[in-house]
């Protein structure tokens, strides 16, 4: 799946950046310009549509930002300000406004989000990560928490298993404890594969340093191709800031 | 809790990502002064550990289920210093890979999710755990304890941030109500989870809990310097709680002239006193602006009361790491 379009194999620093830059538009778009998101939402759809990702891609995670559209829907009734009838309900116009911003922003950043994850390999995100100057401790522990993830979720799964074994039945109080002591086992034994891998560093001549095989800087035009969507986004918040 | 992007303005954003930033680089400083090589893989694993944990899905009562957040379980278990960093690498890991949090976000998530529950819940642990037995149980007690108190101070820090920050006019008083109400719930089920898992790790491999090195044989000589510790601790945190509330009661005067003023135009609600740098957004339609400012004040004394504490607490410690394991190890 990967490689299969020019969005794939742009440099992960220009996607990664281009994604925070777009998001960090939209957000300080103002809410009563519609069309602006209207905008930015179609500059995202010409970009995944470049990248060869399907829309029901993105739309179906984007449920990772559903408990805050829960929280959207509760400020029209909570927020104070004129009120407007609507089914019924007297709600605040101000409010109905802030919750469609807030919802509106939500679902644009995390779409980029899912975008960039969707056409970049996440030890790629990682490393571009590292090419933007995040400090590299951090870079390799996230690189390390990536790498065990899968690791540590199948020891999860092996244990769940075991437990069924032994006549576990997943609900109820009760099941709590069992569940709570599967996590306490899962802690030792990252915390022991921990050590291995230490020790097998250290073999191989860890000196506390993770290498950082020599890139060269993204060419220009990476940076080029993937600042158009984040420069297109902040052309629609200066225009919409204008127009209100 | 993993705000999306633009929940807050772009004034909360920088600013709590500059404080977000500040924290965690001193916390990685000083997690590689003290353990050196080690740091990255045993932070990495442990960062893997809490992302996996937090998909566990506990029963709590009544058919509902929750989840760890685990901020001040990972303050217990590895020290309050790695604890943040491990925190932070998830909720960046989170909002990256997962588009769970949004980018722009990342300042006040990580401020929220990371550094005030793992300080505040190291903070809390540490004085719980004067306060109970120098038992297993008690330390397990304590750690949940923690948790619920970790949580708790997470919501008080959002709403704190609402108040500067709110990208929509629900006031203050309502959000702060509204999150600090349904967390002080959520923190129930996260006390709950987080004593369970510490009581089982410490079952297992007591040396590997860092937050109860303490229960292994250390003379009772330091019984009568906990009691005055804890002494310390209380008698300061009431007198800034007095102070912060008394405070905010004076400076809180001049909005009731401007309420009336504000009635006698036909403005709804209050209107933001000048000093306060607040959104207006937050403060428009508070019901009664002196008691906001007055539980504002006292909730941002106590985070920054306990996010102190744990960073003084921790700095005494320090994260050395366990002595290694058992020479045999079974892998089952």
């Amino acid at each position: 799946m990967h490689g299969h379009s020019p969005l794939h194999r742009l440099a992960p620093q220009c996607k990664a950046a281009a994604a925070a830059g777009f998001a960090a538009a939209v957000a300080v778009t103002p809410g009563e310009a519609a069309w602006a998101f209207g905008a930015c939402a179609l500059a995202l759809a010409v970009a995944a549509r470049w990248g060869r990702i399907r829309f029901r891609f993105i739309l179906a995670r984007l449920v990772a930002v559903l408990p805050f559209v829960l929280f959207a829907f509760l400020i029209p009734f909570v927020a104070s300000g004129e009120r407007v009838e609507i089914l019924g309900a007297a709600m605040s116009r101000p409010g109905l406004w802030a919750a469609w911003g807030i919802l509106a922003k939500a679902v644009l950043g995390a779409s980029a989000g899912i975008l960039l994850t969707a056409v970049t390999e996440v030890p790629e995100i990682i490393r571009g990560l590292r090419r933007l100057r995040v400090p590299a401790a951090l870079v390799a522990i996230a690189g390390f928490m990536v790498r065990y993830l899968e690791l540590i979720a199948e020891d999860l799964g092996r244990m769940r298993l075991a437990m069924s074994a032994r006549g576990w039945r997943g609900w109820g109080v009760r099941s709590a404890r069992p569940l709570a002591a599967a996590a306490g086992t899962m802690f030792v034994r990252s915390y022991e594969r921990g050590e291995r891998v230490h020790a097998a560093m250290l073999a191989r001549g860890y000196t506390g340093e993770m290498p950082d095989p020599a890139r060269r800087p993204a060419p220009l035009s990476h940076w080029l191709a993937a600042g158009a969507l984040p420069l297109w986004a902040a052309a629609v918040a200066v225009a919409a800031r204008m127009t209100l | 809790m993993h705000a999306p992007d633009g929940f807050l303005n772009a004034g909360a954003a920088v600013a709590t990502g500059a404080v977000s930033a500040g924290a965690v680089g001193a916390c990685l400083r000083y997690t590689r002064s003290r353990l050196g090589d080690r740091q990255i893989p045993w932070a990495g694993m442990t960062a893997a550990f809490i992302f996996a944990a937090q998909m566990i899905n506990f029963p709590v009562a009544a058919g509902t289920s929750g989840h760890l957040l685990g901020g001040a379980l990972a303050a217990v278990l590895v020290g309050a210093p790695l604890g943040a960093v491990v925190m932070t690498t998830v909720v960046v890991i989170q909002s990256l890979v997962f588009a769970d949090g949004g980018l722009t976000a990342l300042g006040y998530n990580t401020l929220n999710l990371a550094v005030v529950p793992v300080f505040g819940g190291y903070a809390a642990f540490c004085l719980f755990r004067r306060m109970l037995p120098r038992t297993r149980p008690g330390a397990a007690a304590a750690a949940g304890l923690a948790g619920l108190v970790s949580v708790v101070l997470s919501a008080m820090a959002f709403s704190l941030e609402w108040l500067f920050g709110a990208s929509a006019p629900v006031p203050f008083d309502r959000v702060f109500g509204a999150v600090v109400g349904v967390h002080v719930l959520i923190g129930a089920g996260e006390a709950a989870i987080t004593a369970l898992v510490t009581g089982a790790v410490l079952a297992a491999r007591p040396d590997l809990v860092f937050g109860a090195r303490y229960l292994d044989g250390r003379p009772e000589a330091g019984r009568a310097r906990a009691g005055r510790a804890r002494t310390a601790v209380i008698a300061g945190l009431l007198v800034s709680l007095f102070i912060a509330g008394a405070v905010s009661q004076f400076a809180s005067d001049a909005p009731d002239g401007l309420e009336r003023a504000a009635a006698r135009l036909g403005v709804e609600g209050g209107e933001a006193p000048g000093w306060l740098p607040a959104a207006d957004y937050a403060v428009r339609g508070i019901n009664n602006p002196a008691l906001s400012l007055a539980v504002a004040g006292m909730a941002g004394v106590l985070i920054a009361a306990a996010v102190t504490a744990g960073a003084v607490l921790a700095a005494r410690g320090g994260p050395r790491p366990p002595p290694p394991g058992p020479g045999g190890r079974a892998d089952p």
